[in-house]
């Protein structure tokens, strides 16, 4: 039972990253129709500001202090670089929605090949605080600390955007965006600040889930190749919550999550079954697709 | 001489020249992709078959991206199938080369029909993410090793003492493979040719400008679709039976991973959706490119370079990335859109109706 326990904590951790990796793309998509392969790029680009960051202050500010600022970075490099990957390439193409597509699919390829020849293929290592790569015992259980890092940003996440969306203008408009593009600009509202706006916030959570990524599951190591195999989850996510629907996002991230973890510890143990919990996650998209064609949540397709 | 008969003659002519290359032993400096700067050297016959393997897939890929419109981004679940299938069957299991390639072309059937049926239950980008996912389960499978067949990431090497001695990989046999690449394309292209100017080509055009209205007219698009996507997936198999045959080794990360599907997806944009010649320019060009940087940066005196240029110039896949921006904004329709435009407005000066602006007939991605 303990196991399970453990197994569903560090699950829902992993959904939470899945989450704040999704739930921008969902957004862009349902806004803009576009889907946006560079959304793996921002991921892997607000990791790297945040190592850049917290590798080149002081060690003498204390880890925790510049974990903090690693954070800060990673939100800002993920929300910079996507502004202005939607003003410098996106806008021009409004109205080649496939156009849209292939430039982004461009800039991951170019920007990620920049970064392999900067970087090189090999992972870097991000400073974080010593209590982080330990665990908390609750009630028998011995979770690590950096799930309940995962779980805590993406909880705040999730609530802070439904109470943008719901409760400020700017959200109300993109909200409106989604439901209906025209309709919206016809009353005289300017969508292409919500396109631009968009694209930042999505962009933000997308660099924090790149730095929690790496944080929470592969040992603080960052690579340049990351944001591109956590993308396939994130576009996984987003067609079985339903495109352009949050609450779709955070229910599917959960499920994603939750089988991935599940198959992999009590399956993937089986010689030849390693990658039972990427191959089952697959398989739920099928068939909540043979089931719900547009998705647990969506609307319009 | 009509036209169509002009352009069968043209087209003989080329592949018969194209086939002649391995036999011009010139000294050509600066412009070939590999070290021996020799035209019929084993590593420029390498690389140009490379170039005809991915044109005939990049064919194959119009069919379904090009033609009918759906941003399929599963081609290298096919690529793969013929890669692995074939090498397979033949260095683990010894099977001969004929029942070797009717396993690999079954497999790949089977598998288009009924994952092609699954993905096409969607459409628009939730098609698009389902080819994507399911050839990322593909890919997952492989890098897995199951059963120790795929030998994983270390890859798969081609080893059979039942291939015919003239295609087996020793570098005296790059001359055949060569010649088995080019027949490759050939035939994809005589395949793609024949079905684009068939009444099931019109429907596959008419599925891309406007689906509703097929139906209304009572043509169900579906069993049109599902056509097209095999289609390409076979084509795509093909590629990667010569690939095997040419490379030598099979490695998840060369053949299957979503890499692979991009640069198909990128060569058929650079050259220009739904036309043949532009998916084979395409293609051409990004793979000679590709190796061509690739020794550029090999070069001693690269090292001397500040590191500005020199990190950017290092990674082929920056400059073909950045490259593929540039067209995607600058260049609509591609490299074929740019010389239909051309020739469009040459026919527009002839009939002096040059004051009324040519259209552009190609879909503007």
């Amino acid at each position: 039972m303990n196991v399970f326990l453990a197994l569903t904590f560090s699950g829902v951790a992993l959904g939470a990253v899945y989450f704040l990796a999704a739930s921008g793309l969902s957004l862009i998509y349902g806004l803009m129709d576009i889907l946006n392969f560079a959304h793996g790029l921002f991921m892997t680009l607000g990791a790297y500001a945040a190592w850049d960051v917290a590798s080149h202050l002081p060690a003498s500010w204390g880890a925790p202090l510049l974990f903090a600022i690693a954070i800060v970075a990673s939100i800002l490099g993920g929300a910079l670089a996507a502004g202005l990957t939607e003003v410098v390439i996106i806008r021009p193409l409004y109205g080649r929605p496939i156009g849209q597509i292939l430039v982004t699919i461009g800039l991951d390829l170019a920007v990620v090949g920049l970064l392999l020849g900067g970087f090189g293929s090999n992972s870097l290592s991000v400073p974080v605080p010593l209590w982080l790569i330990e665990a908390s015992h609750v009630g028998g259980l011995s979770l690590p600390n950096s799930d309940f890092v995962a779980l805590i940003a993406g909880a705040v996440v999730l609530v802070s955007l439904e109470l943008f969306l719901r409760k400020t203008r700017y959200g109300i408009t993109i909200r409106a965006g989604v439901e209906n593009r025209d309709m919206v600009s016809a009353l005289g509202i300017n969508v292409g600040r919500a396109f631009t706006l968009v694209f930042v916030i999505g962009g933000a959570m997308a660099g924090l889930a790149g730095l929690l990524y790496a944080v929470v599951f592969s040992g603080d190591l960052i690579s340049p190749t990351q944001g591109d195999s956590l993308l396939i989850f994130a576009f996984i996510v987003v067609v079985i919550g339903g495109l352009g629907s949050i609450r779709g996002s955070a229910v599917a991230a959960l499920a994603v999550g939750l089988v991935q973890d599940y198959t992999n510890f009590y399956l993937g143990s089986h010689p030849g079954m390693a990658e039972i919990g990427n191959l089952s996650v697959v398989l739920l998209l099928a068939v909540v697709l043979e089931w719900r064609p547009r998705g647990l949540f969506g609307s319009t397709l | 001489m009509n036209a169509a008969a002009r352009r069968g003659v043209i087209a003989v002519a080329l592949v018969a020249v194209v086939a002649l290359i391995p036999f011009v032993g010139l000294h050509l400096p600066w412009v070939l992709p590999s070290t021996v700067n020799v035209v019929n050297s084993t590593g420029t016959l390498e690389v140009l078959a490379l170039c005809f393997i991915f044109a005939g897939v990049a064919l194959g890929y119009d069919v379904i991206f090009g033609y009918t419109g759906l941003l399929s981004l599963g081609p290298v679940m096919y690529f793969a199938t013929g890669v692995y299938v074939f090498d397979i069957t033949l260095t683990h299991w010894n099977w001969p080369l004929i029942p070797a390639l009717v396993a690999t072309f079954a497999v790949s059937l089977v598998l288009a029909v009924v994952l092609g049926a699954v993905a096409l239950r969607v459409s628009g980008i939730a098609f698009t993410m389902v080819t994507l996912a399911f050839a990322q389960a593909f890919y997952y499978l492989i890098e897995d090793n199951p059963h120790g067949l795929t030998g994983g990431d270390t890859g798969l090497a081609l080893y059979s003492t039942r291939l015919p001695a003239f295609m087996s990989g020793a570098v005296s046999n790059t001359r055949n493979l060569y010649w088995i690449a080019l027949g490759f394309l050939v035939v994809s292209y005589a395949v793609v040719w024949l079905v684009t100017e068939s009444a099931t080509g019109h429907v596959l055009v008419a599925i891309r400008e406007n689906e509703r209205r097929l139906e209304v007219l009572g043509i169900h698009p579906f069993r049109y679709k599902l056509a097209a996507y095999t289609l390409s997936s076979l084509v795509a198999t093909g590629g990667g039976v010569a690939y095997i045959l040419l490379i030598g080794t099979a490695v998840p990360s060369a053949v299957a991973s979503v890499t692979v599907t991009l640069s198909i997806l990128i060569m058929v944009v650079l050259g220009g959706a739904g036309t043949r010649w532009g998916a084979v320019t395409g293609a051409v060009l990004y793979v000679y490119l590709q190796q061509y940087l690739l020794k550029v940066a090999a070069q001693p005196s690269f090292a001397t370079l500040p590191a500005f240029l020199r990190v950017p110039l290092s990674q082929p896949q920056f400059l073909l990335g950045a490259i593929f921006v540039l067209f995607v904004l600058f260049v609509p329709g591609g490299i074929a859109g740019v010389v239909t435009r051309r020739r469009l407005r040459r026919a527009a000066h002839r009939f002096d109706l040059a004051s009324a602006a040519p259209s552009i007939p190609l879909e503007e991605l």
